[in-house]
């Protein structure tokens, strides 16, 4: 395999120039900014990668490359010229045609973008037909060479599956496919590796990058995790509120940061707390067997053991039964055998055994804080009535309460009218975790609560949850499939894999070598901000598998 | 907390539900003001109509069939009863009547519905197995049979017609039931030990409000049109009390004669059903978050 490093590739002629770029949303009966006079050039081959946190702007900026604006929202002021053609005078129906054919679009979610009643080779193929480019024939025979060199398994036959029936990478590398098939000049890829498990994100982002560079396409990579644009993109862009913070070319923009914002983003990935051994355990968690409808095995013979005031994190890909550990804790699922006991007494299994004081040591924080938050209530409603129904707190003294736990997450008391709508997501988690600790609790679960929000948000979040754990002697059992994340808070780890544990310990133990070999694969597919990393572990990987062949 | 969390907080003014509905009420189609201007003159000429009408419901004058003048404004009917004063009295019957109906539907569809969504499982089948099978029947025939075994009591005729109609609630409330009752602020109500009835009311319900409520403007539209049509067929209200359906069946052969007034009534009806799907429309667009692109 050819692989040359990003850094080094040949840059063509100028293929997109937008100028002092506008662009507004319309919301809460009135328009917004949200993009305010950015400038951006991309030369052909060239990949640029677009990085802010929400609302900086960065998707609405990618689908402008291509002359579009979302509903709601208009292009208001600035100029788009793709090619020397300027998108924006140009009739709708000649953008469209442009679009598909010299501009493709790879969207976040996969899922949510293919058709689910149409087989994966139609759905590839349909605009290179549609803007009669080739036969239907010769389209099919070009798309299977695609899924070939995007790494697919079962390039011949796989495009006649439908979508529901491949995983959620092999889609995401399908719809990559599906952008690649009219060869545009250039594509648009927003945030393409967000949903998937780390594991996975790496086989994709290979995919993506050598197809990108065997094409020679320019691309605009939209994402908000640093370590994968420092893979990917030529050349960075800090976004801001709609306004370009900074821009350089990759090494540059790693190696020294100019701006104060660009260094708190590069400085999140640096949080780390020391461990701490427990002295006893709070939660015991005996050869637990699970499974839906009795059918299926979900877990598989757990055995966790969570030390009182500390973290565990529980770490693993999706569909490692992490969530449905969660859920035969709380007493949503009863367990087919085992037994749990927290502080030294045995659980009730299923929830309606248990008694209130039970239920109130143990609570939950969800990965959706739009989800986990009752859309008709207040913040003041969401937090005190855990205070009026465990504690019978009511009145002037349920009053000083809600103001001591807004403070406590560190939020103002003006919030407490507020529906969840008008909040940010950040602010929402924090009073997911106001209402988890208004009721006092000896334990909570964390189902990957920071996994849904930006980088920065999550460093707060993150410090927010430590602080409190050294406060109150609070214990964790804090679900994700970030190593980030579980540097950053854990005191024991536990890893799972298809709903059993591989390997459990302290922090240090299990992160220093040698590892399990699905530790080791998990580990090694955490991005790092070398833009070399991707390179190398790739070249690692293919040297094992050599040698293993060998 | 990071400093434009704070800058958010101060720019934006506190919302209370009451600005919220000024906000939305200022902003309303014109169809929609027309809407809630007439469905407020209905319900007070209804609450007022012993104040408001010229003679007694059931005064009855020389003169049947009476053509339009200063006495009788609009004329008489076949017994001689002012035909204005019959629309004024009318009105109260007529809307009260299918207000209580749809009240009651509504309480036992919308009860029922979510209590279905909420547990699933038996529960759910058995409810949802018997509202099919209500809803096999054709319901104007059903009701005309029920009405014929029970009788046609004002109580009889409201309790047939909100069974009927609690049918069709009951499934829109149990569909729109299942996607809230599966939402974790749901499960999280569950986590903290909460019972049904509150799960139901302060988790679920609200949540549900805005197609409720929509639909209840248009069940109540169907309920009235029922209510008409049976007193149109004879078994609905029964004389002497006033009411729209029974008041164009007796005055129905004026129209041969090229005189509009038993039009009045069937106006009164149409107009009354225009101006409420006028409101929901406007209700649903704006709660849906539908947006018309700008």
């Amino acid at each position: 395999m050819k692989s040359k490093n990003s850094g080094q590739r040949e840059k063509g002629t100028k293929l997109l120039s937008i100028r002092d770029l506008y662009v507004e949303g319309f919301s809460d009966e009135r328009w917004h900014p949200i993009v305010r006079g950015v400038d951006l050039s991309l030369k052909r081959g060239e990949v640029l990668g677009l990085i802010g946190e929400s609302g900086a702007g960065k998707s609405t900026i990618g689908l402008a490359a291509m002359g579009y604006a979302k509903p709601g929202c208009r292009i208001t002021q600035g100029s788009i010229l793709f090619d020397g053609i300027d998108l924006l005078a140009m009739a709708e129906t000649a953008r469209r045609r442009l679009r598909g054919s010299r501009i493709a679009y790879v969207a976040q979610s996969a899922a949510a973008s293919f058709n689910p009643a149409h087989r994966l080779l139609d759905q590839t193929v349909e605009t290179v037909v549609a803007h009669g480019i080739a036969s239907r024939e010769a389209a099919n025979r070009d798309a299977i060479k695609l899924y070939r060199r995007l790494h697919l398994p079962d390039p011949d036959t796989i495009g006649f599956r439908y979508p529901h029936q491949v995983s959620g990478g092999q889609l995401q590398r399908a719809m990559t496919a599906m952008a690649m098939a009219c060869r545009p000049d250039l594509i648009v890829f927003d945030e393409p590796t967000t949903a998937l498990d780390v594991t996975t994100q790496v086989e994709v982002l290979a995919s993506i990058r050598k197809i990108v560079e065997e094409f020679n396409t320019a691309a605009i990579y939209v994402t908000h995790d640093l370590a994968v644009v420092a893979q990917m993109a030529d050349r960075i862009m800090v976004l801001r509120h709609g306004r370009t913070v900074e821009e350089a070319e990759t090494r540059q923009m790693l190696a020294a940061p100019a701006e104060d914002y660009t260094r708190t983003l590069w400085a999140v990935r640096k949080l780390a707390k020391p461990e701490v051994p427990a002295a006893d355990h709070l939660l015991t968690i005996d050869n637990i067997t699970a499974a839906y409808a009795g059918k299926v095995k979900v877990l598989q013979d757990v055995s966790i053991k969570v030390p009182r005031g500390r973290t565990v994190a529980v770490v693993g890909e999706s569909g490692s039964g992490k969530s449905t550990l969660a859920r035969v804790i709380t007493g949503l699922l009863s367990p087919v055998s085992g037994s749990i006991s927290f502080a030294g007494h045995r659980l009730p299994r299923t929830l309606k055994e248990r008694p209130k004081d039970i239920l109130r040591r143990i609570q939950m924080i969800y990965q959706m804080p739009d989800n986990a938050l009752n859309p008709r209530q207040t913040v003041e409603e969401v937090i005190s009535r855990p205070l009026e129904f465990y504690l019978g707190l009511k009145g002037a003294a349920c009053d000083r309460r809600v103001g001591e736990l807004m403070h406590m997450i560190e939020m103002d008391e003006s919030f407490l009218d507020r529906l969840p709508g008008e909040l940010s997501g950040g602010q929402k988690q924090r009073i997911c975790i106001a209402r988890a600790l208004a009721a006092n609790p000896e334990l909570i679960i964390c189902d990957e609560v920071t996994s849904a929000l930006d980088q920065i948000v999550q460093e707060e979040i993150l410090k927010l949850l430590m602080r409190l754990q050294q406060e109150f002697g609070v214990s964790y059992i804090f679900i994700t499939h970030d190593i980030a994340t579980v540097r950053a808070i854990a005191d024991e780890i536990v890893v799972m894999h298809q709903g059993k544990v591989v390997e459990q310990g302290l922090k240090t133990e299990i992160l220093t070598p040698p590892h399990a070999p699905y530790t080791e694969l998990l580990l090694s597919s955490v991005p790092e901000m070398d833009p070399d990393w991707l390179t190398k572990l790739l070249e690692t990987r293919e040297r094992k598998r050599v040698g293993a062949a060998n | 907390m990071t400093s434009t969390e704070h800058v958010v907080a101060v720019s934006r003014q506190r919302r209370t539900r009451a600005s919220r509905v000024k906000t939305a009420l200022k902003k309303a189609p014109f169809s929609a003001w027309f809407g809630i201007v007439v469905i407020l003159g209905y319900v007070f000429v209804a609450l007022l109509a012993p104040w408001i009408a010229p003679y007694g419901e059931t005064q009855v004058f020389t003169e049947a069939f009476a053509p339009w003048s200063q006495q009788f404004i609009v004329g008489t009917d076949q017994l001689g009863r002012d035909v204005l004063t019959r629309l004024i009295y009318g009105a109260r019957n007529t809307i009260g009547i299918a207000f209580a109906t749809t009240l009651l539907s509504f309480a036992v569809g919308v009860t029922l519905g979510l209590l279905a969504a909420m547990y699933r499982g038996w529960l759910d089948q058995i409810l949802s197995r018997v509202v099919d099978v209500l809803m096999s029947i054709p319901s104007l025939i059903f009701a005309l049979m029920l009405l014929s075994i029970f009788g046609s009591s004002v109580t009889s005729l409201i309790l047939i017609i909100a069974l009927l109609d609690s049918t069709r609630v009951f499934r829109l409330a149990r569909a729109v039931g299942l996607n809230v009752a599966v939402m974790e602020y749901v499960e999280a109500a569950q986590l903290r030990g909460e019972g049904p009835r509150w799960i139901l009311t302060k988790e679920i319900l609200p949540n549900v409000l805005p197609p409720l409520i929509a639909e209840f403007g248009l069940r109540f539209c169907f309920v009235f049109l029922t209510i008409a049509a049976l007193s149109f067929l004879g078994v609905g209200i029964q004389p002497p009390t006033a009411d729209w359906g029974s008041m164009v069946r007796e005055n129905a052969t004026l129209i041969t004669y090229g005189d509009i007034t038993p039009l009045l009534p069937a106006g009164a009806i149409a107009l009354l059903t225009v101006s409420v799907n006028f409101v929901v429309d406007w209700f649903l667009h704006a709660t849906s978050g539908l947006r018309d692109e700008k």
